[in-house]
């Protein structure tokens, strides 16, 4: 091993490979046939239930669980699919803590709720495993709808409205599909190249086409696609990062945990992945603890989470701190980045502690340092830019209920719009529903059009 | 520590709790390890006449019905008695016997329906000391097509007839063990008391099929590629059982005769429930079957701590304690009346009382928009369905209406004094009778 967990600066290969795929491996093991059973055996099938509810997608829980507990595993995955497309990596990826799995009754009665995400993979691996398809398309319609970007928001439109019998093309910036995905979640929650070989399952409903490196602005013309296209959908996701708004930002390794997430992710070995020895992470998202989790699991020796505000308050969830504490990561709270400092080798970051007081963030006016040789920054992403004359609110893509902007023909959804969330499985939802209010507009338009 | 000592027809034991007739106490081996881990007594497995005996099948001989977790709920044989040699089993009968003077040995018995045969094992049985016989007239299956087993217990006339050989030809108290593969328990129990028999112990198994191979379509087990009906036994049928044996309890004509119960016993518990229906000891199967011998311990310290509870300091103080309280379903109290109440502390919110109120049964539960369910008085009916739905345990109840309230769902005042079928001005019997 050429270098350790102590060894000074940014380097690869601080672990072992044994040691490292052992780090990486699936974080929720695959449940066993035995082991669905008596999982599924749990749910008490309620009433209008409150799982369905909280599932951003709607997924019928306890339907599809009370089909794996009868043994009929493709219909609990179709019952799964026909809401969510990408329920695979819902099922890996979904803070399922905060949302079916907290509404739960069992998680309400004894705090030990029915095991819906993992229930939910044994499904959808099994479908997938298999490389079967329960969907069909409709005859074709002869309208063809181009989408931007390959994420979940827009593969799930694509997904829809192929099975509706349109034809789609959707434009990629990037050279793989997936999006976040793909390029921005911990490898211990999609391993195994799983977000490619959703992708290709998916694509797998035909009548959809991708084109990789077209990014919307340079390669591609929104005005031109409005006339080349019957309806439009941007699912492009956030490509811009916030910045910190503090003095030495723009020093050598202070770097955007995205970038450091999709380099991990998209690396042919961990072994060739760099990490710092001390690394501070700032922000308090999923992506926070994603970056930091996985500094500590490449080989950092300290590796220290700042969150402006309270544990409460941090978006990522109680679950996602405990995992990321259980790794070895220190989370520190209420305190806020003053300045980067660069100090001979190594960086220095001074942070100011932090209140809350009548519901405003102020200073306390004392201070620490952290000594870092990485700095990453997870502060949140924004949409970099504006794009032609669409209606921008709070920073994002302004949709109706429909996720149609406020151009007639054209239809987002997923982080890049103003009422997401940053959740694939909310992003899934988005795009499904506006690939549903795209077919029922082109229904009335074909109906116009053959009288 | 209360004391378990149990007298049955005069066969004493050191605690209620027999293993049955089955592959449990097919040999020495495992009935002195029965012994050794607590049992007050064991029946041995079926005898059949000299000669060769017996064949079993080559394949499987179970099947089960699982719950969750794989839980045995149910389980069906095609096993037939003893394949193992007459003297054989004599022998080490009487070797246990000898040195377990303290616990009951009862010898299972199946021979041809003719006098000859009776009387010629019988002295056998006799020489080996053992405490008693069991007739088996319960075996459903391959026994039956030959004449014994079933067949002989579904006819009240040879079960006297061949019990009152028994009485002749051996001295020792004769069990007969019943059948539940009829209509009536009652006729074979009367017939069984006037042939002689000491007692009757019930129920064998019930003709069933346990499940059905969907790929080869064929029942299970399957023995190259058939299968045939077997015999049904564990926690599924005890409520049949029971059924059974406190029909032949409450019976005037049989309410002397003791019983011995069987059927689903897994539990201290399940054994009281049996006692207190009139049995005067219990016999397990399926639960050693599938747990092994040990499950004896928890009922002995689980009964002793039960009868401690209650003051009880012999078996005797319990026996046949509930009898008095099966009745006909003519002479319910119908001015009884309950409604549900949900505990809104304990309620988790899972809405399975509405559903099951809402579609099946009254409508007589209302759910918020805030998922708060709650009871409609006005038309409950008391049925019970939403507390046995209820997952949490005693979160619904059922409350007694005191007399003097009115029934917001018939607007009458619930009266005090009995009311049932028999009085009732909507039984035309009821005026028939005056």
């Amino acid at each position: 091993m050429a270098h350790s967990t102590s060894t000074l600066g940014i380097v690869s290969g601080r672990l072992d490979s044994e040691l490292l795929e052992q780090n990486f491996e699936d974080l929720n093991a695959p449940l066993s046939k035995h082991e669905a059973l008596v999982a599924s055996d749990r749910c008490y099938f309620c009433h209008d239930a409150p799982c369905m509810t909280a599932c951003p997608t709607s997924i019928d829980i306890p339907l599809f669980i009370r089909q794996i507990a009868t043994g009929t595993i493709d219909a609990s995955a179709k019952t799964i699919l026909s809401q969510n497309i990408i329920g695979g990596m819902c099922a890996r990826v979904c803070p399922t803590e905060t949302l079916c799995e907290e509404a739960c009754v069992r998680e309400v009665a004894e705090g030990k709720p029915v095991e819906i995400g993992r229930l939910q993979r044994f499904a959808t691996d099994n479908i997938m495993s298999k490389n079967v398809h329960p969907f069909d398309r409709k005859a074709s319609s002869g309208k063809t709808i181009a989408v931007i970007g390959a994420g979940p928001a827009g593969l799930a439109c694509a997904h829809k409205l192929a099975t509706f019998g349109h034809d789609v093309i959707i434009y990629e910036a990037r050279e793989k599909g997936g999006g976040l995905n793909e390029f921005g979640i911990a490898a211990y929650k999609s391993n195994d190249d799983f977000a490619q070989k959703e992708l290709e399952w998916l694509l797998s409903i035909g009548g959809i086409k991708i084109e990789y490196g077209k990014k919307v602005g340079s390669e591609i013309n929104l005005d031109q696609l409005q006339l080349d296209y019957d309806a439009i959908f941007i699912g492009m996701g956030l490509s811009g990062v916030n910045s910190l708004r503090c003095i030495g930002e723009e020093l050598e390794n202070v770097d955007n945990a995205v970038n450091f997430i999709s380099e991990l992710r998209q690396a042919d070995s961990l072994l060739n992945v760099k990490v710092g020895r001390d690394v501070v992470v700032i922000g308090g998202g999923m992506t926070a603890v994603d970056a930091a989790v996985q500094s500590k699991l490449l080989g950092s020796q300290n590796v220290s989470l700042v969150y402006r505000r309270g544990k409460k308050d941090m978006s990522a969830s109680i679950y996602e701190q405990d995992l990321a504490t259980s790794k070895g990561v220190r989370i520190i709270y209420n305190a806020t980045p003053l300045e980067v400092v660069k100090n001979n080798s190594t960086l220095n970051v001074k942070f100011g502690y932090t209140e809350t007081i009548d519901s405003k963030l102020k200073q306390t006016g004392e201070t620490f340092n952290l000594a870092a040789n990485q700095v990453l920054k997870a502060i949140g992403q924004n949409l970099s830019e504006e794009i032609n004359s669409l209606k921008i609110s709070n920073g994002k893509i302004y949709v109706d209920q429909n996720g149609q902007t406020n151009i007639s023909n054209i239809w987002a959804g997923g982080d890049c719009v103003t009422t997401g969330d940053d959740l694939t499985v909310t992003a899934v939802a988005q795009g499904r529903d506006a690939a549903i209010d795209i077919n029922s507009q082109l229904m009335k338009q074909i109906k116009k059009e053959g009288q | 520590m209360a004391d378990l000592t149990s007298n049955f027809v005069g066969i004493k034991s050191p605690n209620p709790f027999w293993l049955a007739s089955a592959p449990p106490t097919d040999k020495e081996y495992n009935v002195r390890r029965a012994f050794e881990a607590g049992w007050g007594g064991v029946v041995w497995k079926t005898l059949g006449s000299e000669g060769p005996p017996v064949v079993n099948v080559n394949g499987p001989r179970y099947g089960v019905v699982h719950g969750s977790d794989r839980r045995v709920l149910g389980l069906n044989n095609i096993e037939l008695i003893t394949d193992r040699d007459l003297y054989k089993n004599l022998e080490e009968i009487k070797r246990v016997k000898q040195d377990y003077p303290d616990r009951a040995i009862v010898v299972s018995l199946m021979v041809p329906c003719e006098e000859e045969a009776w009387k010629a094992i019988l002295p056998l049985v006799e020489e080996t000391g053992a405490d008693g016989i069991e007739l088996n007239f319960g075996c459903p299956h391959g026994m039956a097509e030959r004449g014994m087993g079933s067949a002989v217990g579904q006819v009240p006339e040879y079960i006297e007839m061949v019990t009152s050989w028994c009485k002749k030809y051996y001295s020792k108290p004769v069990i007969v063990k019943l059948t539940p593969n009829i209509t009536d328990v009652r006729k074979p129990a009367a017939a069984a008391q006037a042939g002689g028999a000491d007692a009757v112990s019930l129920i064998n198994t019930i003709n069933s099929i346990i499940s059905v191979d969907l790929d080869i379509m064929a029942p299970s087990p399957t023995i190259d590629g058939k299968g045939t009906h077997g015999g049904y036994c564990g926690p599924a049928v005890k409520p049949i059982a029971m059924n059974m044996v406190a029909e032949i309890a409450r019976n005037p004509e049989t309410s002397e005769l003791p019983i011995s119960g069987i059927g689903g016993i897994t539990t201290w518990r399940d054994a009281a429930e049996y006692m207190v229906l009139g049995c005067g000891n219990v016999q397990v199967c399926t639960a050693a079957m599938t747990y092994g011998f040990k499950i004896v311990q928890e009922m002995i310290s689980g009964l002793s701590e039960w009868m401690d509870e209650k003051g009880y300091s012999s078996t005797d103080d319990f026996v046949r304690q509930a009898v008095p309280n099966v009745t006909d379903w003519q002479f319910l109290n119908l001015n009884y009346v309950a409604k549900a109440s949900i505990n809104q502390d304990d309620c988790i919110s899972c809405g399975r009382c509405y559903a099951a109120c809402e579609d099946t049964s009254h409508q007589a539960i209302e759910m918020s928009a805030d998922r708060k369910f709650s009871v409609i008085d006005s038309e409950c009916v008391a049925c019970n369905l939403c507390v046995e739905v209820c997952p949490v345990e005693s979160c619904i109840t059922m409350v007694q209406q005191e007399p003097g309230m009115i029934d917001p769902r018939t607007n009458k005042v619930v009266e005090e004094k009995h009311g049932d079928w028999t009085t009732h001005p909507n039984n035309p019997s009821a005026f028939a009778a005056e």
